[in-house]
């Protein structure tokens, strides 16, 4: 072991990570303490207002996520730098997750608040197709082409997107308005100790993102490092490293080809 | 199912599926970083 | 610019009119899927008329679809992609062109969808002043997003299934303004029709304003 490699660790993780990390499950602790003993059923909603706790903190997490996808892409045609990219694609991931998490507690929440899974409700539409266009963005994000290609292409994709989100959400709640109310019904009459409870789950559901986003951006720099590493080093690797699997393979393959 | 059914699911979900990507997130980068020189391990 | 636009455009229509890929497949299409509504919605419980603006929109949807993979398929072939790049016409121009060869075709279609819905749903059109106005914006505003994630989706192996991902959630406003607003004009609502082709005419203002801006930027890559 050399002492470069002794210095440099081989994994994601940092000071400030682990510190980060130890503060988020210290953190989602306090909130399940806060959320599940601490405050009372609410008024109208009964016990089922617990899951709010977590429902709105992921989804406002959710749009962190997209908002700094939005920003990388901006940046990337702006400065061109990987760095950007790197932050775009990463928090677009887990900004998918954080979605995927939004949608699931907003249907859990749904079923004993209004007796059904899914209701047509303008938020939960909008974040359906949030959903849907921002898979679409790390689908072609994944696409083997050469960097600069890639990263153009789906710093368009990720801005004609965003541009079309007001729209669809100024659609949907036309459409839906007049029907239903808002999600967050139990805002007009939140107590202290809720309001508490969920701006603690705010920052606690944004310092996990927080964790998240560092590490895949890590992953994401590793896995650009080694597409430019070359075929030749990485198939020698690979084969040393007999049975590990990749996501990498196609992208290495397809860069060195061309 | 009573609300507090509902209130597990729910948050056994949520934490599941964290906990689930931040492992995933975790293993894919150390196995990434064995297979990058340590010169080229910086990423800010 | 609009002097090229018009050329591209004069040359799509050209090579569809000879090819004769939109009369002779996608407009039979466009009318299999109004007789697969039927099947599916039972044509005599007056479901099909009820559900006549989405079907007709669902449809349209579809068959835009494939117009505009028809559209940047005919470039794909032979290096014409690089051709049209180096050919020094106004990348502005070219997106206008081509956009508006799709709206043309789609146009024709949603004519023949039209007259397919008042044979085969009974459907009595009214409101013509909103039909119309709600198809042009309507129309534009796919045409512009279609040509934008055409020309993005061109040069991929996977373009076939990847432009429905892409292009379907972001045209999903337009279907639902359209159909409200084909709503309001048969008289089935009495919500505001005029609305919504003002949502849908932002759709359009802004997505052909997107493809003015940043389609050369797109056309470089493949």
């Amino acid at each position: 072991m050399t002492e470069s490699e002794a210095t440099v660790p081989a994994h994601t993780g940092s000071r400030t990570t682990r510190l980060l990390g130890l503060a988020t499950l210290v953190g989602i602790a306090v909130v399940l303490v806060l959320g599940l003993v601490v405050t009372g059923p609410d008024a109208v909603q009964g016990d089922a207002a617990r899951l709010i706790y977590l429902h709105v903190p992921v989804a406002v997490a959710m749009n962190v996520g997209f908002g700094l996808t939005t920003l990388g892409s901006v940046m990337w045609l702006w400065k061109k730098s990987r760095w950007w990219d790197t932050v775009a694609v990463s928090a677009c991931e887990v900004g998918l997750v954080y979605t995927g998490l939004t949608l699931v507690t907003g249907m859990v929440w749904g079923r004993p608040t209004w007796g059904v899974y899914w209701t047509w409700d303008a938020r939960l539409t909008t974040f359906s197709l949030l959903f849907l266009l921002y898979l679409g963005y790390l689908v072609v994000r994944h696409l083997p082409a050469e960097t600069e290609v890639r990263n153009r292409r789906s710093a368009y994709v990720a801005l004609l997107a965003f541009v079309d989100v007001p729209i669809v959400y100024l659609s949907v709640s036309w459409w839906r308005g007049l029907h239903q109310s808002a999600t967050l019904s139990l805002s007009s009459t939140i107590s202290g100790l809720m309001l508490f409870t969920l701006m603690t789950g705010m920052i606690v559901a944004l310092m996990g993102f927080a964790w998240l986003l560092i590490h895949r951006f890590r992953v994401a720099w590793l896995e650009d490092e080694l597409d430019s590493v070359g075929l030749e080093l990485a198939i020698s690797e690979r084969r040393a490293e007999a049975g590990m699997t990749s996501v990498n393979v196609p992208a290495t393959v397809e860069a060195v080809v061309r | 199912m009573t609300q507090w059914g509902y209130v597990t699911v729910g948050y056994v979900l949520v934490f599941v599926v964290l906990a689930v990507y931040a492992v995933r997130t975790l293993l894919k980068g150390r196995a990434l970083s064995k297979q990058v020189p340590p010169e080229s391990r910086r990423w800010m | 610019m609009f002097r090229d636009a018009a050329l591209v455009a004069g040359k799509d229509l050209r090579v569809e009119w000879r090819s004769r890929v939109t009369i002779n497949q996608v407009a039979p299409f466009a009318v299999l899927v109004l007789i697969l509504f039927a099947f599916a919605l039972d044509p005599d419980r007056g479901v099909l008329q009820q559900a006549t603006a989405g079907l007709f929109w669902v449809a349209v949807l579809f068959s835009a679809l494939l117009a505009v993979q028809r559209a940047f398929a005919i470039e794909s072939v032979d290096g014409n992609r690089d051709a049209l790049r180096l050919s020094g016409l106004d990348p502005a121009g070219i997106f206008l062109g081509k956009a508006s060869a799709v709206a043309l075709e789609l146009a024709g279609l949603e004519a023949l969808l039209l007259v397919g819905v008042v044979v085969l749903y009974s459907t009595t059109l009214s409101g013509w002043l909103l039909l119309v106005t709600t198809c042009v914006v309507a129309t534009i505003g796919l045409a512009a997003a279609g040509s934008l994630y055409g020309v993005l989706a061109a040069g991929l192996r996977v373009r076939e299934t990847l432009l429905p991902l892409l292009l379907l959630p972001v045209v999903a406003p337009v279907l639902l303004g359209a159909t409200r607003a084909f709503e309001a004009a048969f008289g089935q609502t009495t919500a505001d029709g005029w609305s919504w082709v003002g949502l849908l005419t932002t759709f359009a203002v802004i997505y052909v304003a997107f493809g003015v801006l940043a389609f050369g930027s797109l056309l470089e890559e493949s």
